[in-house]
Formats: C-alpha cells, structure tokens, sequence
C-alpha cells in the first residue's frame, strides 16, 4: 500500500474450514506443511474448502478475493463473518479475535458492525422494500419512526425513492440488489461483505451497478471485501485481489501486480484479457530521471498507461511528479517493454487454456 | 436365468405341486394370530387410559356444540355473505359469484343445518390438525432423526385406508361426531407437517444467511425470518389440511352420525333415495370446491405479498354487522323462509327411473359383459369362469392347450424375434395369471415373481422389505383377501392408465380437449371420495363391478394429469428438432415425446396405483370382497386388531407398489 500507514480492520491468520464427517477430528490429526494437510485431508475423504489462508485488511480498503467457481472464496467470506464456522484459524476484527466471542456477542457486532449483500439478494418476500431495508434494524428493536426514516435514506442512497413499498417480486434483478445493498448499509457497518453480488445480474446492470457502488463506496468509504469471479470487475473496484484456487491464496496484490508479475500460471491465464494499458500505471513503469527533468506535461504515478499515449506519440518521456517534485519518468521505450512482456504472458495464459 | 427358474417353480407348483396344498393356498396352519395381539395390546392400553379419552372427547364435545349453536344461530344472510367475501378476497369476483350461487343452493335445497354442522365440525379440526403438523413439521425439520421418523409414520398413514384408523379411535374415543373430529385432525396432519418441514426446508440459504448477518436471535430467525418466507409453502399444506380434514370429516359420518351433510348422503345411500343423494352430494361437492378455491386463493397470494387495506377490512365487518342487525328485523334475514325452498328431489328420482328403465338392459348386458369376460378371469381364472353360464360353452382340454400355445408363441417371438426376454417373461406371467385367476394361482409361485422382481428392481435392500411385507400379510392370514383386492386394483389401474393415458395424450396434443377437461379433473380430485360413489351407485347397484367403476372414476385423474403434463413438458427444441428431421406427427409422438415424459408417466402410474387403493377402501361400502371389505366388516364390530391387520395388509402392498414403481424410475 502506497500513502500514511493505515490501521488494519480486519485480518484472518491460518484459516481452515473443512467439510466433512468428522472434519475437526481429522484436521487436528493432521500433520505438517499446508500441502500435506490438504492431501491428508482429500485423502480421508474430506473438502478442504478453505485451506490455511491469510490477509489483512486496512481500514478504508476495497479487498476483492476472486478465483473459479469452487476455489472456496464464497466459504472464505463466510468464515470472516463465522456464517460457516471456520475449522482453526483466527479472524481478528478490531483487535478482537471472532472465534473467541460468545453466540451473543457475535451477534451484537453482526447487528452493527458488519452488513452483508448476496449473490441471490436473500430479500424476505413478504416485505415492502422498505420493511426489508429496516428488517436489521428492526432485529436490534429500533423504534418505528427511527427506522422509517434511516431505510428511506438508504433507499435515496441507491436510488429507489418511490419504490418503498413495492415487494421483492415486482423489483428487476438490479432493483432487488439495489434494496439489498440498501439493507446492509441500514445499520451503518464498518465492514462491509458483498459475496459476487452483480453476478447473477445482465452485463448492462451490472456495469451501472458496478459504477454506482464506485461512487458509494467513494462517499462512504467502507471497509470491503468483496467477492467475484470477474476479472475485469475486480480490476475496477479493488485496492487489492486475493486470488484463491482450491481453497489456497494464490497471490495478493494490486491489480497491476497481479499482470505485470503474475504468481503462476493460473494467475496469468486469469488476466490474459486484461486491457494492459487500462490497468498498468505510470508509477508501475517508472524509471528513474537521469537529468533533471522540467515539469512540463508531468503525470502521476496512479495515471494509467492509457492516458499517456496520446503524449507519449509526442515526446519520449515523460516526468512523473509527486507533490511538486519530479520523482521519476515514464518512457516510451519503457512502456513498450512492459506491454510486450505483459502481452507474451498473457498469450502463454492463452494458450495453457486452449490446451 | 433367476426367470426360468422361477418359470420352471412355478410350472411345477401348478402341475405336479398341486397335490402339495401347502404350495397352493397359504395354510392357515401357519398364520399367526397377529390381530389378536394387536387387539390384546390395544386393550391393554385402552383399558386403563381410558379415562383420559374419554375426557378427552368431552373435552371436545363442548366446543363443537357451542360452535354448532353458534353457526345455527346466526343468520344465514350474515353467513352467506361472509363466505362470499372471503370469497372475493382470496381470488376475486368469480369464486364471490361461486360462493353466492353454492350458499343459494345449499339454502334453496333446505341443506343450511346440516351444512352449517359439518362446517363446525372442519372448523374445530383444521385448527388441531394444522397446529399439530406444524408442531411435527418444525420437529422434522430441525431434528434429523425426528425426520427420519416422522416421515415413516406419515408414509404409513398416507397409505393406510382412512376406516382402518377410525377403528381404534372409535374405541378411544367412542361413538359420537366427536370420533369424526379427532380422526380428521389425525389424517389432516400428514399433509401440514409435510409442506411445513418442505417449506422451511426450501428457504434460501440467502435469506437465512441475511437474517444472520442482521443479527437475528434463534427466535427472530424462526418467526422473522424462515416462517414469513415458507408462508407460501404452509398455506398451501393448510390448503390440503383443510380439504383432508372435510373428506375424513364427510367419511366419519359412517361411525358419527349426527346431522350432518355427510350423513345426509349416507342415508340416501343406504335408502336408495338417488335424487336426494344426489342433490345433498352436489351440496359436499360444492362446498370442497369452495373450500378448496379459497384457501388456494390466499396460498397463491401470500407469494405475492400483497395486502389488504384496513379500509376494506372494516368495511366488509360492517356489512356483516349492518345484516345482522337487519336480520334481527327481519326475520326472512334470520331463518331461511320454508317456503322459498325448493327439492327436485322427486322430480329428479323419476327421472332417475326412467332413464334405468329405458337403458337399464343395455346397462346390464355392459355389467354382465365386463363382469364375465373381464373380471371373473381375472379373480378366478379361465379355468373356473368360462362356463356355459357365462361364455356359453364349458372349457375343452383342446382350448385349454390351444390357450397355452398362444401364450408359448407369443412369448416365444418376443424372446426370440425380438430378443426381449422381459416383455417374453412378462407375457408369461400374464397368461398364468389370466389362466388361473389371481385368487387361484399358487401363493408361492406369486411371491416368488414379486421376490425376484424386487430384487433385481431394487436389490437386497428392497427384496427386504418385500419378503417383509409379504411376509405380513401371508401370516396374519390375509393373502386371500390380498390377491381378491389385488385383482380389483389391478384392474381399475390397467384401465385407468390405458385410459387416462390415451386420454392424456389427447389433452396435450389439443388445447381444446385440455381445457375442457380440466374443470372436471379439479372437480373429481377435489370432491371426497365418498361423493363419487353416488354416481356410480345409481346406475350399477351394489356390487364389485359399481366399486371398479368408482375406483376408475377416482384414479383415472392423475395418469391424465401426469401424461399430459409429461408430454406437454416435452422440451420444444428437441420436438423443434425432430420435426425439422421430417418426423411425423405420430413418430414425434412415439419417438420424442413419450420417451421424454418417461418419468412424469412413471409418477402417474404410481400415483394411480395409491389412489386406487385408497378407493378401494372407501369403495367397500358399495360392495367389494377381501380387504376392504374386512375393514369394513371390523369398523362395525369395533375390532381394532382386524381392521390394523387388513389396513397395515392395504399399506403393505401400497408401499411396496410404490418403492418397486420408484426403483423403475430411477433405473431408467
């Protein structure tokens, strides 16, 4: 991460969830490095869904945590919120571990600390929109007009004024997870989930869901961790992507790292149709200024190689500046270089597919 | 292999084995007296909790009264109109007009009391029944072995005949309409516990995960969450409650006897007063589609979610209010005036007779016919029933050889022609059947054929269960009651899937042929089974051939419902497909579609099968030997251990026709 050291909101350490008959036994007996753990486990017949896994969150951070169908990332969620209670591990939120906490006290931090969207909205049927906005806060015993009032202002936050008292069934797919986002931010959570919640949505919705919960999150600025199998999806919205396969972390890394060094190639193939010059920045090329460079055309770090090229045709480099100061430069030489390395891999990527 | 063998045993025991009688008839010898115990234990528990039943029916016996007086003393203007605007609440004006033209018939027809009596009487056992299943469905559905038991005992409710569990509570509880009441509670709750563990069963994982994550207590969780979300699903099981409740309510009218509709119908019965009987089963008929219409209404609209306003709420207790106000007034309001009824009872009894008079010969000769040429083969064999009394000729040695070779050669072609030795050993077996009667042939050789057919259907897990069954009904003495209404279902099946199926097809080859047969299918499968023996009382007198007619008239509903659904479901691609390959109507037909409704036929020849045994039961009352009829016999003298034994016997065969039938499914 770039900028002041930020607090860390929420972080699991060695996290396992094992289904099965008799998982805890099994796994207790269980000995040795992660690898041979997961065959112990396999081989007595049991799922290692989620196995030894490890990250942070900052404060603030959107963390998307993608992979396949079956890579575990839907259990993983589940775990941080203990909706599927994990094998061993710790998830520690605000300093407190949650595997420790009593059946009550979990629930006290699920009723206001934590808001959750699903893939298939989880909206209860019988309920207006309204009332289903106000459902978590009627849960905690919230007076009438108190929660009236909040869930209006959610459903303005999503844009479904004077839909208040329609059900579920008369709502469109990108209506119904609108009021479902809208009901987890009622209760104004620190820690926000969203488990692949544009997927089950046509590509049009969920492009303009995806703009306008970039435009959410850029008020609220939420602590996110957000689930997908897209990409491209992950490319917009993460700070940072975990990407999982088998119930293992792969890798984690911005989206930049994650194309310019994929871990393997399994994280190659999944970046192949990455558009380059979109995600590749000014900062991830930058080369040191050999003479001193004049401000003029300067750009910064996060700038992506996309806004650079019509400069770039012009001239053959380009001072990159941080507070006032050239720091560096972004070359065409450079680019050239990083595109080229960047396409071969994802051709590799490609090709590993095919095969 | 294991076929011939069990061809050559068979050979054997109808040839040379006949001199064993022990092969042939099941030897009473070495029955056991499984009744008596069942009657034993039951005394032993009946004796001393006696009291607590006892109690129990005066327990119940309050409320049904003050509910009986209360629906007797209020005006039938102010009832009527409740019932049609519950009506129009549930689905609109159509089933209100519906409500207003059943409530004229009922008051023109002079039914009001009895009407009202029996709707006491479904009032006070729906709430029992439903909040019991709910109770044991909620149990089920969070307790896995609660599950696993629940289900076992409702599967054997479900499949045992409704008389045969009136007997013990009739000696519980004693005679009376309050026997009627428990009984219906008892059969409703079956349908309940099972679409409540279906529905919370059914509940999104999102939905339950959401409350969670909302921070839902267990208890929020159950009433906030998982309850409002299976609501649909719970008022569709107090859709079915209710219509179980009301026919086991109707059918009780044979032990309770009190004035009501079902009773009514009863008596007309039993006076052969088939205008009167008629019109006061148009009176049962009416009320269940009512009944029906309006609970499915508000099941159909709870998914919808939407809701009253409190305006019209108000508005309609003030109309109610208003009326019975007036009627106090005016007392036309209050009593329905005797001289605005009107009964064509006897206008519709010479009618009666005049049609048996002018079509009665044709009617008999039919009877005569099926009985001769169909029935009487079948239950005692070719052998026995082809004498000159019935066919006109005595059986010769030469037809007996002549009847044999057909059957060789025709299993024989399929065997070698068409190298299908299933359909060569099924052929086989029907001709052995056919030859010597379901009630004639070996009782072993029998058993030996469903073994095996087990066995290799469902392997040793189902060959278990069907030595089991076979084994209780050979012991507690009831085979030859068995194979007698064996001999009838089987019959009223074939003809049902033949003709349901046939017809089935048609409904979903031609729109118009389904739409006009769909009124009369919900019509037959909402009516209590009771109200259809009327019909083909009328026209057959007692006798086994009236029961066959009433069992087919019961049980051809679902091999049409499923057929047409079946082959409607067909996916339109591939019949798309297949017609763009050139096939013809038929050939799509033959090639695609049935192939392809294979297992929603499969679900209707199992459906027909529990439904004609269910029937037979009731059909007991209009003539039938074996089973039934034992059931029947031991309702009268209150034998709780006979009628277990002849009911558990009915249940046995229903559940092993049913897991053999599933076992064929999932082959496939």
């Amino acid at each position: 991460m770039t900028g002041p050291a930020v607090e860390t909101k929420l972080a699991c350490r060695n996290l396992w969830k094992v289904f099965g008959d008799g998982a805890d036994r099994a796994f207790s007996r269980s000995r040795g490095e992660t690898e041979q753990k997961v065959a112990t486990l396999r081989g007595g017949g049991l799922i290692p869904a989620v196995s030894d896994v490890s990250f942070d969150v900052a404060e603030g951070e959107c963390l998307v945590i993608m992979g396949l169908s079956g890579s575990g990332k839907s259990t993983l969620v589940r775990c941080l919120s203990r909706l599927v209670e994990p094998t061993a591990g710790e998830v520690i939120f605000e300093g407190r571990d949650l595997m420790k906490l009593s059946g009550a006290e979990l629930t006290e931090v699920r009723r206001h600390k934590m808001g959750m969207v699903f893939q298939s909205f989880g909206l209860l049927p019988h309920l207006t929109v309204l009332e289903n906005v106000a459902f978590p806060l009627r849960i905690q015993g919230k007076g009438d007009a108190d929660r009236r009032r909040r869930a209006a202002e959610m459903i303005g936050l999503v844009g479904l004024s004077g839909r208040e008292d329609a059900f579920p069934h008369q709502l469109s797919g990108g209506q119904q997870q609108r009021v479902g986002i809208a009901r987890s931010l009622a209760v104004g959570p620190d820690l926000w989930f969203l488990d692949e919640p544009f997927s089950a949505l046509d590509p049009l919705i969920r492009k303009q869901m995806q703009d306008e919960f970039l435009r959410l999150q850029h008020t609220l600025k939420k602590t996110i961790v957000f689930i997908t199998h897209d990409f491209l999806e992950a490319l917009k919205i993460a700070d940072r992507v975990v990407i999982m396969r088998d119930g293992r972390v792969v890798q984690i890394g911005r989206p930049a790292d994650l194309v310019l060094s994929p871990a393997d190639e399994y994280v190659a193939r999944f970046v192949a149709d990455v558009p380059l010059l979109r995600v590749i920045t000014a900062g991830d090329i930058e080369e040191p200024v050999p003479v001193s460079l004049s401000t003029n055309g300067s750009v910064s770090r996060d700038a992506p190689l996309e806004s650079l090229l019509a400069k770039l045709a012009e001239v053959d480099a380009l001072p990159i500046v941080e507070s006032g100061k050239v720091v560096g430069q972004v070359t065409t030489h450079g680019l050239m270089k990083a595109v080229a390395a960047a396409s071969a891999r994802a051709d590799r990527g490609w090709s590993l597919e095919r095969a | 292999m294991a076929w011939a063998a069990v061809a050559l045993f068979i050979l054997w025991c109808e040839t040379g084995g006949r001199s064993v009688p022990q092969m042939h008839l099941f030897p009473a010898a070495w029955t056991l007296p499984i009744h008596q115990w069942i009657g034993e234990a039951f005394a032993a528990f009946t004796g001393p909790s006696q009291w607590l039943f006892r109690g129990a029916t005066a327990a119940l016996q309050a409320p049904l009264s003050a509910l009986q007086a209360m629906l007797g003393a209020l005006p039938w203007a102010v009832l009527a109109t409740g019932a049609i605007l519950l009506a129009y609440r549930a689905s609109g004006w159509r089933l209100a007009m519906f409500a207003a033209a059943a409530s004229a018939y009922v008051l023109v027809g002079g039914y009001w009391s009895p009407t009202m009596n029996t709707l006491a009487a479904v009032a006070l056992a729906t709430p029992l029944a439903v909040l019991s299943g709910f109770g044991l469905g909620v149990l089920g559905y969070r307790r896995r072995w609660a599950r696993d038991v629940i289900l076992g005992l409702l599967e054997m409710m479900q499949t045992i005949p409704t008389f045969a569990y009136l007997i013990p509570i009739l000696v519980l509880f004693g005679f009376g309409p309050v026997v009627g009441i428990v009984a219906s509670a008892i059969y409703a709750l079956g349908p309940m516990a099972q679409n409540t563990m279906l529905g919370l069963a059914q509940v999104p994982p999102s939905i339950r995960e959401a409350g969670l994550m909302c921070g839902c207590t267990d208890r929020q969780m159950f009433w906030r969450v998982e309850f409002p979300s299976a609501r649909r699903q719970l008022l569709v099981g107090v859709n079915q409650t209710v219509m179980a409740v009301f026919a086991m309510v109707i059918i009780a009218a044979v032990i309770g006897g009190s004035d009501d509709i079902g009773f009514r119908v009863l008596q007309t019965m039993r006076q052969a007063q088939f205008g009167q009987g008629l019109l006061s089963g148009l009176v049962i008929a009416l009320l269940a589609i009512l009944i029906d219409r309006i609970t499915a209404g508000f099941a159909a609209k709870a998914g919808k979610g939407a809701r009253a306003s409190r305006a019209w709420f108000m508005l309609a207790a003030a109309a109610l209010l208003g009326l019975y106000l007036a009627a106090q007034v005016a007392p036309a309001l209050d009593r329905f005036p005797s001289e605005w009824a009107f009964s064509p009872a006897e206008t519709l009894n010479g009618w009666l007779l005049a049609f048996v008079a002018r079509f009665g010969d044709a009617m008999t000769a039919f009877k005569n016919a099926v009985i001769f040429f169909l029935m009487l083969p079948l239950r005692i064999g070719l052998i026995k029933a082809v004498s000159p009394f019935t066919w006109g000729f005595a059986l010769t040695p030469v037809m007996i050889a002549g009847f044999w070779a057909v059957v060789g050669i025709m299993a024989g072609a399929a065997l070698l022609i068409g190298g299908r030795w299933r359909l060569s050993c099924a052929i086989l077996c029907a001709g052995w059947l056919l030859f010597f009667g379901t009630t004639g042939v070996a009782w072993i050789g029998f058993a030996a054929v469903i073994l095996l057919l087990s066995y290799q259907l469902g392997g040793a897990r189902l060959l278990a269960f069907a030595t089991a069954a076979i084994a209780f009904i050979a012991l507690s003495g009831s085979w030859a009651d068995t194979m007698q209404s064996l001999y009838l279902c089987a019959l009223a099946v074939v003809i049902c899937i033949l003709g349901g199926g046939a017809l089935g097809v048609w409904a979903a080859e031609n729109d118009r042929v389904s739409a006009f047969l769909r009124p009369i299918l919900d019509a037959l499968q909402t009516m209590p089974q009771f109200v259809l023996l009327i019909p083909a009382l009328m026209l057959f007198q007692v006798g086994e051939f009236t029961a066959l007619i009433a069992i087919v008239i019961y049980a051809i509903v679902p091999p049409i419902r499923y057929v047409e659904h079946g082959v409607r479901g067909a996916s339109p691609e591939i019949v798309e497909a297949a017609r763009q390959m050139g096939c013809s109507r038929l050939q799509i037909l033959r090639h695609v579609k049935l192939p392809m409704a294979r297992p929603s036929i499969m679900l209707g020849v199992n459906q027909t099968i529990l439904s004609a045994l269910s029937m037979l039961a009731i059909a007991a009352l209009v003539g039938t030997q074996g089973l039934a009829q034992a059931i029947y016999v031991a309702l009268s003298r209150a034998d709780a251990g006979k009628g277990l034994v002849a009911g558990l016997s009915i249940a046995c065969v229903a559940m092993l026709s049913d897991r053999m039938l599933k076992a064929v499914s999932r082959r496939a």
